[in-house]
């Protein structure tokens, strides 16, 4: 079966139960690391999927067009396997790296916690050296699919500023409670988890101490930033399709609400957004491919131009299905929920504004005169 | 290639980044606020793909980035350019 017939058959089908019922079941992830997505971010000398950037970003536009929660549980794995197979030392990797790349292990992403967002490197989570080991203590909040994950990439502090670390779910003294009646994502089911006293080895620390921001971390929302830029390109193409197929679907004032030019006005916004939204993902993934520098800003402008845009498509969705739109029957309420969260999730996008702003001011300045 | 070569190179990628500013080679990039904190990420893919190296955690310490004559000088430690003739 191809990765497209299973999304089409095993994945969009359920969508809106799994949101109602805020959960995923654990086999459609292990469905998709048989179909080599989940070794997808890391490359294929360390064992990752042979496939390229491309077709990735393909693959992540499809699944978030079927479920955005089910993209988001990707993003933090592909998160937490790149940081594994670029930064882990080689008998770290040894200990994961093949079982996040078979989908056998399921990765995810500690950084937020309950008072530190945007401001990563200020996160209050303590790496107290205990000789071979790191003894953790603090608490992380909305944590993805953390009741699914195996090994959370944890960010917290040593006595050489922000450090990350590799903490097995079951370990003694971490404790895990799902925070429900989100606004959107609901089925990747947000978590609490809590370290008291965890204790781990050392050697699982990724790159070195001190290094968990300004490596580690960063370069792992660079793979999440682009998950999230081509699944929520995803939604503006579920929007468009949802939108159109009720516009050609329901008569009002005689006529087909498709033949209301200001309906029409919305689908032209929202298709053009789809297709400006492909066309910036592509080019981050070329870049990417190469392994060019500009693959960040392009990374970074991709995952904004498309959470913004998307969250104009759904609110034009659910304007085109009127209080259907509100409704259980149709999907674009979840569309709706899931395209706000876009915008606040892999640095947000006021963060990305920055980033972007700051790459501007120097792109785009006239040559100095020497 | 050589030393003045590969700081001609590693000079040339920071202008696209620094525009506004003058700079010296020994100059902490990071310390006079000329660039952001992607610049760290970015700054070892133009390294690993310009000079053909893969660097090594210990080697990815930020110290080692903060000027053109520390990327340099590491350069020179990976033996992918000549290390500096004493004066």
């Amino acid at each position: 079966m191809t990765l497209r017939t299973y999304i089409a058959e095993s994945i969009s089908p359920h969508a809106e139960l799994w949101d109602r019922e805020e959960r995923i079941p654990r086999a459609v992830l292990t469905e998709l690391g048989a179909h080599g997505l989940l070794g997808a971010s890391v490359p294929a000398d360390q064992g990752g999927s042979p496939g390229t950037v491309l077709d990735w970003g393909d693959a992540l536009e499809a699944i978030g067009e079927a479920s955005m929660s089910l993209l988001s549980v990707l993003t933090v794995h592909s998160m937490c396997s790149f940081a594994v197979a670029r930064w882990a030392e080689a008998d770290a990797q040894k200990d994961w790296l093949a079982d996040l790349v078979s989908g056998k292990k399921l990765g995810g992403f500690a950084l937020s916690e309950p008072s530190v967002g945007s401001d990563a490197k200020a996160v209050t989570t303590r790496l107290e050296d205990a000789g071979d080991n790191w003894k953790i203590t603090g608490t992380k909040r909305w944590i993805s699919a953390s009741e699914m994950v195996d090994v959370f990439l944890v960010l917290g502090q040593s006595a050489q500023g922000p450090t990350a670390v590799l903490v097995p779910r079951e370990s003694a003294g971490l404790t895990i409670a799902p925070i429900t009646g989100l606004l959107g994502f609901r089925a990747a089911r947000q978590c609490e988890v809590t370290f008291n006293a965890v204790v781990v080895p050392k050697r699982w620390t990724l790159a070195g101490q001190g290094m968990g921001f300004s490596h580690v971390a960063n370069s792992a929302l660079d793979v999440g930033r682009f998950c999230i830029a081509c699944g929520t390109t995803g939604l503006i193409r579920a929007c468009v399709r949802a939108s159109v197929d009720y516009a050609r679907s329901r008569r009002q004032f005689d006529v087909m609400l498709s033949q209301h030019q200001l309906i029409q006005a919305m689908i032209a916004d929202m298709s053009t957004a789809y297709l400006a939204a492909h066309a910036l993902w592509r080019q981050a993934a070329q870049s990417r491919q190469q392994s060019d520098p500009a693959s960040i800003m392009e990374t970074t402008t991709a995952k904004y131009f498309a959470t913004t845009a998307c969250a104009r498509a759904a609110t034009d969705a659910v304007q085109i299905h009127g209080a259907n739109g509100c409704g259980p029957e149709y999907p674009v309420q979840r569309y709706f929920r899931d395209a706000r969260v876009t915008e606040l999730i892999e640095g947000s996008n006021q963060i990305q504004q920055l980033m972007i702003a700051q790459d501007a001011l120097c792109a785009f300045a006239s040559p100095r005169r020497r | 290639m050589t030393q003045s070569e590969a700081r001609a190179k590693v000079r040339a990628f920071l202008e696209k980044f620094i525009r506004d500013q003058d700079f010296q080679d020994a100059d902490d990039i990071f310390a006079l606020g000329l660039v952001n904190s992607l610049m760290a990420m970015q700054l070892v893919l133009f390294l690993e793909k310009d000079f053909a190296v893969k660097f090594t955690n210990q080697e990815l310490n930020l110290k080692n980035f903060r000027s053109i004559d520390a990327m340099v000088e590491l350069l020179a430690h990976r033996g992918v350019v000549p290390a500096a003739t004493p004066a």
